[in-house]
């Protein structure tokens, strides 16, 4: 005799929901750390990221422990490294860059060694979004990896206080406050009742993330053959020349004081998070556009007085804390930005690249 | 098919399968189908076309009825019964432009005055040749027949189907410049028109069973097997829905087991093999030969998984409402030649293809008596594999698929008649190693001809040289 079709169903959705509680009540950590990358497939040079999975190759998720588990810097290096972080928005990821164009990959192009011999290895772990909070989750995260240095380049779109709330940072409020803990004040972490809280951490609950998991790893069997990572769309629109005659900077007019409307104690925490491990804080180059009402703005992001305000304390604040900090906001001509005011070509990436290695050999190095 | 779509299809097989006993048996199928019909054809960027697509689908199978079935049964009461309730279905879906819920089509029916030009427009159709079949038979068939392989020709040829897409476009105010090919995607043209010529064939050598509308239309037009087949035959189709009700519990458990299987690998195994699967994209991106074999062995189970997994749920939708539709794969990558292969892969469409096309076109061969037994051979395999291609899209690279397999075919045949006596003493271990030696190779055979199917021309030589190794 068959069994009754409504026992099996009822059968399979006891063990469903079964299986769904044991999952809430016994959650196995902050993130998912198993990842075909690094094993079956290569690590990937810069964390995931993308808005067109099918032709980047690529998404975005707000797993950090997945994330880091797809990049390179999860491997275990065959030989002794110098390994060099770099942490950043967007223009250190490399928008429209293909991996080795990035300042990651044109600093290893360099192939710089240490005064031992130890080869330096740089590590693409920017992520396009502007915000020191970002960054700060991903350089907690990053200690693990165990970095010899960490190149830290950040501009004033990343200070203020409403560009603290990124959506992956937001996803991971708990394990921003476990990782930077007593770096960062805790952040006020917004309360689940009990029951949406135990319903987020079953298979149910959890199914964005783990269908996000499941295809991370699939998308990296399409990285190991194509070595794309981004969808490169044929044309783009250019960074904006011509500006609108707009003093305004988040809300703040000319005259206003940065030193107390912006987040400056988020650098702090980021040197207290990095410990031991040397930091070089690099504001990085900006467009300076010599369009309409460039007077008034350097860029579509910046008022000038803003900027101008934003250098010199900053400057100040590195010269007080004794920090290794360089200023290359005027480095790279206007023609070699791509689609941002912050996004180089590999042209402006390749100079640099030059300045940082050249900060490198002569302080840290000490091969010159 | 998306998951909610399959839901709600799930949903009306389980009612139907219930309602759908002693008087409803014909009724309620009929009904759902001829909805879905409608519900399931994408939107369409033609005005109109999206409603009118499934109406002239609908309007073919009428035509196709009237061409195929005894004068005598033309006016009997079911078939009023049966076309009163298709156009009262069709005037309701019609009419859901101007009442009712504005969602309930994925795209809103054209004016009604259109809608009832069309409808009168298949009426005269349909009496017309009702009228020829009467006087003279062949002449009704072979029309309907014409209109199909016309059709089919127009939707399968990427310029005609732009050409009428222009045309479409100039007729209703809309900009001919996006004329696209891609513009005119009939659902389940391609199962519809094999359906009837399927009866249209049989209704000439005299073996089409009496169907009345009702029925005929169920048959064409079931809901399950409307956008990927299979290719049932009408006397078996209405074998199962004359026959009394079966239990209703014992088909809802296998039914379920089917389409758990089904749904499982369509939307886990094929869509997960998607993402890495062979595309013209890819093909271009793949930096090394490893890469270029992982692509292609992905591509070759993604089509076979996508596939079989749609007619899973078929067939298990199809046994909830109590109807079993024949099987469409069965192992086909485990086989170890290429007829096995084919005999085992898109089994329905293959069978169609060998009582329509094939054993007619060797018969006629032989019967000319000017090529040898292997002429013969090579030519119908040729031919039947090289229309199988032009069945995809008529375009370069489904024929070079076709021929790929024809030859195939062909040499395979010539092999084993030369070997096969000379292999039979074989110890076991000996066969067993031949046997796993001969599915590797049908394999790969099938896998390398996927290149061609999936690839423009150009493109797949250059991808043949790269799983060579070779960087053009």
């Amino acid at each position: 005799m068959n069994p009754s079709p409504w026992r099996i169903f009822f059968k399979a959705t006891l063990l469903f929901v079964v299986f769904n509680l044991l999952l809430a009540l016994f959650p196995s950590g902050q993130g998912v750390r198993w990842s075909v990358y690094n094993h079956l497939v290569p690590g990937r040079e810069r964390l995931p990221f993308g808005e067109n999975p099918s032709q980047a190759y690529n998404l975005s998720l707000f797993d950090v422990e997945a994330m880091f588990a797809s990049h390179v810097v999860s491997a275990q290096p065959s030989h002794p490294e110098y390994r060099v972080f770099i942490m950043g928005d967007s223009s250190v990821w490399g928008i429209l860059l293909r991996p080795e164009e990035t300042l990651a990959g044109q600093l290893n192009a360099m192939h710089l060694m240490t005064a031992d011999q130890r080869p330096v290895r740089f590590y693409n772990l920017g992520y396009p979004t502007i915000s020191l909070t970002k960054d700060l989750l991903l350089l907690a995260r990053a200690r693990q990896e165990k970095p010899d240095l960490i190149l830290w380049l950040t501009t004033l779109e990343a200070f203020p206080p409403d560009k603290q709330h990124t959506p992956l940072v937001e996803h991971n409020r708990t394990l921003l406050a476990s990782l930077s803990a007593p770096c960062l004040p805790p952040p006020p972490i917004p309360s689940t009742d009990p029951l949406t809280a135990l319903w987020q951490r079953t298979l149910f609950g959890r199914r964005r993330a783990w269908a996000n998991w499941y295809r991370l790893q699939v998308y990296g069997v399409m990285w190991g053959i194509t070595g794309i990572d981004q969808f490169y769309p044929k044309t783009y629109a250019p960074a904006k020349i011509d500006l609108a005659a707009d003093d305004i900077f988040h809300g703040l007019h000319q005259g206003s004081d940065l030193q107390t409307a912006l987040d400056w104690s988020l650098l702090d925490a980021g040197f207290c998070l990095a410990g031991e491990t040397p930091i070089i804080l690099v504001n990085e180059p900006i467009l300076v556009s010599h369009g309409k009402n460039s007077d008034i703005r350097y860029n579509y992001f910046y008022p000038r007085w803003a900027y101008d305000q934003y250098r010199r304390i900053l400057q100040d604040k590195a010269v007080k804390k004794q920090w290794y900090y360089l200023d290359l906001w005027h480095l790279v001509p206007a023609g070699d930005f791509t689609n941002s005011a912050v996004h180089l070509t590999p042209h402006g990436e390749a100079l640099l690249a030059g300045q940082i290695r050249h900060a490198l050999q002569r302080d840290f190095l000490k091969t010159r | 098919m998306a998951i909610n779509q399959i839901l709600l299809l799930g949903i009306s097989a389980l009612v139907l399968g219930r309602l759908g006993r002693g008087k409803g048996r014909i009724c309620w199928p009929l009904a759902a189908s001829v909805f879905f019909v409608f519900w399931m054809q994408p939107p369409l960027p033609l005005r109109g076309l999206s409603f009118l697509l499934p109406l002239f689908a609908l309007g073919l199978v009428v035509l196709a009825w009237a061409a195929t079935a005894s004068p005598a049964g033309l006016r009997s009461a079911e078939n009023r019964r049966a076309a009163g309730l298709l156009l009262v279905l069709v005037s309701v879906l019609a009419a859901s432009r101007y009442f009712g819920p504005k969602n309930l089509l994925p795209a809103p029916p054209p004016a009604l005055g259109q809608t009832l030009g069309t409808l009168a427009f298949l009426a005269l159709a349909g009496v017309a040749l009702a009228y020829v079949a009467k006087k003279r038979p062949s002449v009704a068939t072979w029309s309907v027949f014409g209109l199909l392989l016309t059709l089919f020709l127009i939707l399968k040829t990427p310029a005609l189907s732009q050409a009428v897409s222009r045309f479409w476009r100039l007729w209703h105010y809309q900009n001919p410049a996006l004329a696209s090919a891609l513009d005119i995607r009939w659902l389940g043209y391609s199962y519809l028109a094999f359906r009837l010529l399927h009866t249209l064939r049989d209704r000439q050598s005299g073996r089409l069973p009496e169907a009345n509308l009702g029925e005929y239309l169920t048959y064409v037009i079931f809901f399950p097997a409307l956008a990927a087949g299979p290719i049932d035959r009408i006397e078996r189709f209405l074998k199962d829905l004359r026959a009394p009700a079966s239990d209703f519990t014992t088909g809802v458990l296998e039914g379920g087991q089917r389409l758990a299987v089904g749904l499982f690998k369509k939307f886990v195994v094929a869509d997960t093999l998607a993402m890495i699967a062979l595309n013209p994209i890819s093909a271009h991106q793949a930096r090394s030969a490893w890469g270029a074999w992982v692509l292609l062995y992905a591509y070759a189970f993604q089509i076979y998984f996508d596939f079989s997994g749609y007619t899973d749920i078929a067939i298990g939708l199809g046994q909830w409402m109590g109807i079993r539709l024949p099987e469409n794969f069965r192992q086909p990558y485990r086989q170890p030649n290429l007829t096995m292969f084919w005999n085992n892969w898109h089994i329905t469409l293959t069978q169609w293809f060998r009582s329509y096309f094939f054993n007619p076109f060797v018969r006629s061969l032989r019967r000319r008596k000017r090529l040898s037994t292997g002429g013969v051979l090579l030519v119908s395999q040729l031919a039947t594999m090289g229309l199988i291609g032009l069945w995809h899209g008529v375009e370069s690279h489904f024929l070079l698929w076709g021929i790929w397999h024809g030859l195939g075919l062909f040499i395979q045949n010539r092999w084993s008649s030369f070997w096969r006596p000379r292999l039979g003493n074989l110890s076991g271990g000996k066969q067993r190693a031949l046997h796993v030696g001969s599915v590797l190779l049908t394999f790969h055979f099938v896998a390398l001809g996927w290149v061609w199917f999936v690839l423009p021309t150009a493109s797949a030589w250059h991808f043949l040289l790269k799983l060579g190794g070779i960087f053009p």
